[in-house]
């Protein structure tokens, strides 16, 4: 496998889920989802509310169990393993280092009442880090990498704007070079112009690190600024798959011609 | 109902035998919290109800029992438990610490060392150290079974950020036996050094919290810091205005409105056995002057 931080050339996938599917009793919120990401790589899902996005999410996170099917992830050591197999320990450590997860809303992804740059480098003590000068300077360099003025190092997130807790929270994620990152609607709630310049960031990062990213939103428009494939949910089931800017100037689909045609010109 | 009308020790023997075993599990797994069936006590939570049912538990007829609250044989509360089993055990009672067999003990470790035979039983408010930063106790409970410690770190992160240095003072955390995180009761962490590899056996008993957990006889117990921030152990820097002592652990006691103050031995019978031994103070002491003692 090779080194995690570099844009990877590879032709094995790093997560395949296959014939995944959720049901809460009689409700079906997922159904039968199958792709492989490689790594490098970002893909959108999109859908309107109640299609079953989150649930997917949570689902190829290991955060949910799923009631059909399973997903596989390729660890470091480049063996591709059935995460409902792994232990809680081990999903837990993958969680911390080799994952990250932006929520939406950031008070659920940060320590609002812990400095920033214990918000960074809480990843780092918990791998072992064990000295305070280099994990503030890595917490520092990465709070200049996401564009946060590091004299507020020693802030807490609470005293941040919408924006910057963002970006915060990008930051604590992206510590320990994870390989894969998801995304649960990174933009929602911040005004456009707070939107274009996150999106702007994490397009950036993300090339410069070759990370693959799942990135669930509404938001076309954040579909086509990050990602390369695109994929339409409507009532748990994945009704249209492709590169991004085939789907979205060429929807096949009837649903997807409509969420096309629902964005809003300005 | 004919059950007896007194029980030595005041609990029960039942309840006693599911306190014993909690304590066994406690020795077995040193600093691992084991729940148990903590019943009311005649005194109000926070006045020591885990470590008066730890000793009640453990307590024979031939013990002689210390109580010290603060390190202090005569304060109310340490009063009223020593003669609470006086009462109800018939127990001798006893302010040295050598001669004691039993100390129980509210938030501090007695100057004089401890040695092969004794049990110090600790009174806990709150036994989980990482509970202000993780108030979900299924959480903590798992994060002890995985061994993620990162969290505990984060708050002595937080502390040389705010202050330039670990300003936690008392309750700071060790890890015990290299696999558990424990909260050591609100003890100063000057006392921190004396749990490890101690000879006596600790027990810490938490009554409202429902836990009991112990540290068993030599085993090692370090506590948490940064390699360019170690730990270091904290007291006033004078001597005991009474016995002159310049090692132990002070409390500083304001003498007037004008600023005067005393610095004295927090730990009473090793002050008043250094008195006899001769030992003299100034009975005053030089303005407030703090310094770090390694």
């Amino acid at each position: 496998m090779s080194e995690p931080g570099t844009l990877v050339q590879d032709d094995q996938p790093l997560l395949v889920a296959d014939h995944l599917g959720k049901n809460y009793g009689r409700l079906t919120a997922c159904r039968d989802v199958s792709f492989a990401l490689y790594p490098g790589e970002v893909l959108a899902i999109v859908g309107e509310s109640g299609s079953g996005k989150s649930t997917l999410l949570q689902l190829l996170s290991a955060q949910l169990a799923p009631t059909g099917g399973c997903v596989s992830y390729r660890m470091r050591d480049g063996v591709l393993r059935d995460l409902a197999s792994l232990g809680e320990a081990e999903r837990r450590f993958l969680f911390r280092t080799d994952w990250g997860y932006v929520h939406q809303d950031p008070a659920q992804g940060l320590r609002m009442a812990v400095s920033a740059g214990a918000n960074v480098g809480e990843r780092l003590m918990a791998v072992g880090w064990n000295h305070y000068g280099r994990i503030r300077d890595t917490a520092s360099s990465w709070l200049e990498r996401v564009e946060i003025d590091t004299a507020r190092v020693d802030d807490a997130p609470r005293t941040y704007s919408g924006g910057m807790r963002q970006r915060l929270q990008i930051a604590r994620n992206l510590v320990t070079e994870p390989r894969l990152v998801f995304m649960d609607e990174p933009t929602g709630g911040l005004d456009v112009s707070v939107q274009a310049r996150l999106l702007d960031l994490m397009r950036n990062l993300v090339s410069e690190l070759g990370l693959a990213a799942i990135v669930v939103t509404h938001d076309l428009a954040v579909a086509r600024l990050l990602s390369h494939r695109v994929m339409v949910m409507k009532g748990g089931r994945v009704i249209e798959t492709g590169l991004t800017d085939q789907v979205l100037d060429d929807p096949r689909e009837p649903y997807t011609q409509l969420l096309v045609s629902s964005i809003l010109p300005v | 109902m004919n059950a007896p009308a007194y029980n030595f020790a005041y609990l029960d023997e039942q309840t006693k035998r599911m306190i014993r075993r909690a304590i066994l599990k406690a020795i077995a797994i040193p600093g691992y919290q084991v729940p148990f069936a903590s019943r009311e006590m005649p005194m109000p939570y926070g006045w020591g109800t885990g470590g008066v049912q730890v000793t009640a538990a453990i307590l024979g007829p031939d013990d002689v029992l210390k109580v010290i609250d603060q390190g202090s044989d005569d304060t109310t509360n340490a009063i009223s438990i020593r003669k609470f089993f006086g009462k109800t055990a018939g127990v001798a009672t006893t302010t040295s610490t050598t001669d004691a067999t039993v100390i129980q003990t509210r938030h501090r470790i007695p100057e004089a060392p401890l040695h092969a035979g004794q049990v110090l039983v600790y009174q806990v408010p709150i036994p989980e150290p990482l509970r202000f930063l993780e108030p979900r106790e299924t959480e903590t409970r798992r994060m002890h079974a995985l061994g993620e410690y990162g969290l505990m770190h984060v708050k002595l992160y937080e502390d040389i950020a705010r202050f330039g240095h670990i300003a936690t003072s008392y309750a700071y955390p060790v890890k015990v036996n290299a696999r558990y995180v424990m909260d050591p009761s609100p003890t100063p962490k000057f006392d921190n050094p004396k749990m490890d590899n101690c000879p006596a056996l600790q027990l810490f008993g938490a009554g409202r919290e429902k836990r009991i957990y112990a540290i068993p006889p030599h085993t090692d117990v370090v506590s948490l810091d940064f390699e360019d921030h170690p730990f270091t152990r904290y007291r006033f820097d004078a001597p005991c205005a009474l016995c002159g002592a310049g090692d132990s652990y002070l409390d500083e006691i304001v003498t007037d409105d004008k600023g005067g103050r005393m610095f004295v031995c927090s730990d009473t019978d090793y002050c008043e056995q250094r008195q006899q031994a001769g030992h003299r103070g100034s009975e005053s002491a030089a303005p407030h002057k703090e310094r770090a003692h390694v």
